[in-house]
């Protein structure tokens, strides 16, 4: 220690301290930074958002204007994130056939990979709400009850009881939910798309949009059974009642038909 | 004496069976009464059977009914559910709603049972009104049957709000929505609207008192006082005897058809049967009322596709196409004619048939006993009323469900609101003027088959080159079956002048009266039948083809 006390004045003392200095912070960003990933996934992210680019140009450009910023027929899509992108555009919702008072849900035109790069190309445009990853919309272990209750106070009003879908003013509707895939419901409601509005996390945690979305794959999923038999669309009074006219008193009309046809005839004198 | 003692030797000594009635009619009298009704006429025909499917329904929902009343909590107490339905476990809600949802899943045979009480109800009131209709359109309410036709009219509204209420017990999300829909129609009557909805609900909205009061108003008062009205219904229909089509051999004084003992006895016992078959069946194949899926009522929760059961669906329909139209009256009242229009026009609906009878007795002028029945076509008049009132019904049950139609038809929601908002208004008005039509073509047709025959559909070629249709004569008794029915005169107005020479004014009642009447029956309104003369003269040879 004293020989070291005894050089510090020493005139390229200063020298060393700084190499000193300098390896350990590199050597403290080498263990610690993921520089190696980050270089990696940069170079992907910028090739994703340059195909991402490419293909907008082509298929969405034409709406949604050559930067994202809008036109007439479009709204801009600055900000509104991969979520949106990948909902829109993995339902089959986007790009439009047709403009009308609502975009339907159709044949998916482009493949997940493709929408990842469109999503990548309109998430540098600003920031928005990325596609959630797969742990935050699996039903397994989720709250389904709370789901359910969630579900009757924020979803029913359009969206039915049991996710069957409903009719909004003008042509516009709340569509079904039957067979939209979990990712694609808990999309949905981080972003809020067409006439739907948006429960971003501050307004509805994750968790309880998990359990919501645990609650429409208990009800309406691919496993779901209804103990009482046929659903008759799970649209209530109006169906129900349509079926008791038809095949309730219907029924019983050909039966009394049947029965009054046979009768003991009376001998004709 | 020999014959007597050879006759009562060969009596058989009197059996068991034989000792009971004998037994039973000491002190019942039954034997004069079987003696006076087992062979009772009934005259066949199917349409006469749609009174007995509402019956038979109405016993099914009673045995059923029954069977949910030894399960079923009419409580609001809250609890919280931990019963076997995992999507459930841990809400909180009525005991009403918790034992419907265990009557479901942990009751055996409960939610069989839930189905078959609710699809009965709906093929219950179904068939009262179709078999309304079949009275209605066929003329049996006249005298001597007004007063059953009332004690019908009752049946059926007592059974619509009677299944409002059965609707409203499980206190689920959809039912109490109703309910508030209710609450809402009690509010918007001007001055005792306030009063009536405390009465109701014993305070605010929803309060604890609703679901025991609708509970017992459901299972004992409205069933007893159905059950009074059903009993007397069916002792007029024996007292008046049935009535019947008419035909040859039928006429105003006999009933041609089967007896009672045997014939309608299996006929009716086994259709009885084949009614619960087939309500069993729908209630094992569809399901209805899905409470566990609907959740329990929270009166900050709504879902879509709101609407009551189908027979008060019309209610909902005049709801939804009404405007919105709300006042306030200075000194701060509200008036709600949104809701209080369609509440007096829901009245005015269902409560008109009721007085059909009575109305078309003083514009004919009728006052004849009617046992023969009336084929449509024959009363132009009545009958487009008939179809104008049920185009109406439809329509309103098509407001009521508007949502669906947009959904399922892709429309929008607010053209179907305005078409039927029109068509309120324009479609029963054209529905009576083409069914009249339709009627008086109908009796144009009947006419021309009695005068001309029935056409065979073979071309004869003449030996001058014309074609001809060959027409068959009608027989004897398809004549009389066309011709047989009575064409009435409108009602006059009485002579100008009495017996002493002073003018008789008519009062305003008598000329409309007159002016109706000639609406029904004057000139225009219906086809002169032919009359012998002219069956003769066109048969006899000249003039023929």
């Amino acid at each position: 220690m004293k020989k070291l006390s005894a050089r510090r004045r020493h005139p390229l003392a200063a020298l060393v301290v700084l190499i000193f200095a300098l390896a350990a912070t590199g050597g403290l960003y080498a263990a610690f930074a993921p520089a190696e990933k980050a270089q990696a996934d940069e170079t992907s992210q910028s090739l994703a958002i340059e195909e991402g680019k490419k293909l907008y140009t082509v298929g969405c450009s034409s709406c949604h204007g050559t930067g994202g910023q809008g036109t007439s027929d479009g709204p801009s899509l600055v900000g509104v994130g991969a979520a949106n992108v990948d909902f829109q555009v993995m339902t089959g919702r986007m790009p439009a056939q047709q403009p009308g008072a609502q975009v339907p849900r159709k044949k998916v035109v482009y493949t997940q990979a493709e929408s990842d790069q469109l999503g990548a190309y309109i998430a540098s445009l600003g920031p928005g709400p990325s596609v959630p990853e797969e742990e935050q919309y699996d039903p397994a272990g989720a709250d389904i009850a709370n789901g359910g209750e969630l579900f009757r106070t924020n979803c029913a009003q359009c969206h039915n009881f049991t996710g069957k879908g409903g009719a909004l003013t003008n042509g516009k509707y709340a569509p079904a939910l039957d067979g939209v895939s979990n990712k694609h419901i808990y999309e949905a409601m981080l972003v809020g798309p067409q006439n739907m509005p948006s429960f971003p996390d501050g307004v509805m945690p994750p968790e309880d949009k998990r359990d919501i979305v645990a609650y429409v794959d208990e009800m309406n999923g691919k496993e779901a059974t209804n103990p009482g038999g046929l659903s008759l669309g799970g649209f209530g009074p109006v169906s129900e009642g349509l079926f008791g006219w038809i095949f309730g008193l219907g029924a019983l009309i050909v039966v009394a038909i049947w029965v009054a046809a046979r009768t003991t005839k009376a001998k004709k004198s | 004496m020999s014959t007597t003692t050879a006759a009562d030797d060969k009596r058989q000594p009197a059996g068991k069976g034989e000792k009971l009635a004998d037994w039973a009619d000491g002190r019942l009298g039954i034997y004069t009464i079987a003696k006076a009704n087992l062979r009772k006429i009934f005259p066949d025909h199917w349409s006469f059977m749609l009174g007995e499917v509402a019956l038979y329904s109405f016993i099914i929902i009673i045995l059923t009914g029954v069977y949910l009343t030894l399960f079923f909590k009419p409580s609001m107490q809250e609890v919280v559910y931990d019963g076997s339905y995992v999507p459930l476990q841990g809400i909180p809600m009525s005991e009403a709603f918790a034992s419907t949802v265990e009557i479901s899943f942990d009751v055996r045979g409960g939610l069989l049972m839930r189905q078959v009480h609710h699809w009965a109800a709906i093929v219950f009131v179904a068939s009262m009104l179709v078999h309304m209709f079949r009275v209605f359109f066929t003329g049996a309410f006249r005298k001597p049957r007004e007063i059953n036709w009332v004690f019908g009219f009752l049946l059926l509204v007592m059974g619509m709000f009677d299944g409002f209420l059965g609707y409203s017990l499980p206190d689920d999300l959809l039912s109490g929505t109703g309910v508030r829909f209710m609450e809402g129609a009690v509010l918007s009557v001007p001055l005792v609207g306030t009063y009536l909805q405390m009465f109701l609900f014993g305070g605010e909205f929803p309060g604890t008192d609703v679901i025991p009061r609708f509970y017992t108003i459901h299972v004992l008062l409205l069933p007893g006082i159905m059950l009074g009205l059903l009993v007397a219904h069916l002792f007029l229909v024996f007292y008046h005897k049935h009535t019947q089509f008419p035909g040859p051999g039928r006429t105003n004084n006999n009933v041609v058809g089967m007896p009672l003992m045997p014939v309608y006895m299996a006929k009716a016992g086994g259709f009885f049967f084949l009614v619960f078959g087939v309500i069993a069946a729908m209630s094992a194949i569809a399901t209805i009322n899905p409470i566990w899926s609907l959740g329990p009522y929270r009166p900050d929760q709504v879902s879509t596709n709101a609407q009551p059961d189908w027979y008060m669906g019309f209610s909902e329909g005049l709801i939804r196409i009404m405007p919105g139209w709300e006042f306030v009256i200075p000194g701060g009242y509200t008036l709600n004619l949104g809701v209080f229009i369609p509440l007096m026009l829901f009245g005015l609906i269902l409560t008109a048939p009721m007085f059909y009878p009575f109305i078309e007795a003083w514009v004919t002028g009728d006052k004849r006993e009617h046992h023969l029945l009336d084929r449509p076509r024959n009363r132009p008049v009545r009958t487009g009323i008939g179809a104008a009132y049920i185009s109406l019904y439809l329509l309103l049950l098509v407001g009521g469900g508007n949502d669906l139609w947009a959904t399922h038809f892709h429309l929008s929601i607010n053209a179907i609101t305005w078409t039927i908002r029109i068509g309120f208004f324009v479609l029963p008005v054209i529905t009576f003027i083409v069914t009249k039509r339709i009627c008086m073509a109908l009796q144009r047709r009947d006419r021309d088959k009695v005068l001309h025959g029935r056409e065979t559909g073979v071309i004869k070629r003449l030996p001058h080159g014309e074609f001809i249709e060959v027409h068959a004569p009608l027989s004897q008794e398809e004549l009389f079956t066309l011709t047989s029915h009575e064409q009435p005169k409108p009602v006059e107005l009485e002579a100008g002048t009495d017996e002493n020479g002073v003018v008789r004014k008519a009062g305003m009642a008598q000329k409309l009266r007159a002016k109706l009447s000639r609406g029904f029956y004057g000139e225009d309104n219906q086809i002169p039948k032919p009359t012998a003369d002219e069956y003769k003269e066109i048969t006899s040879g000249h003039g023929h083809h």
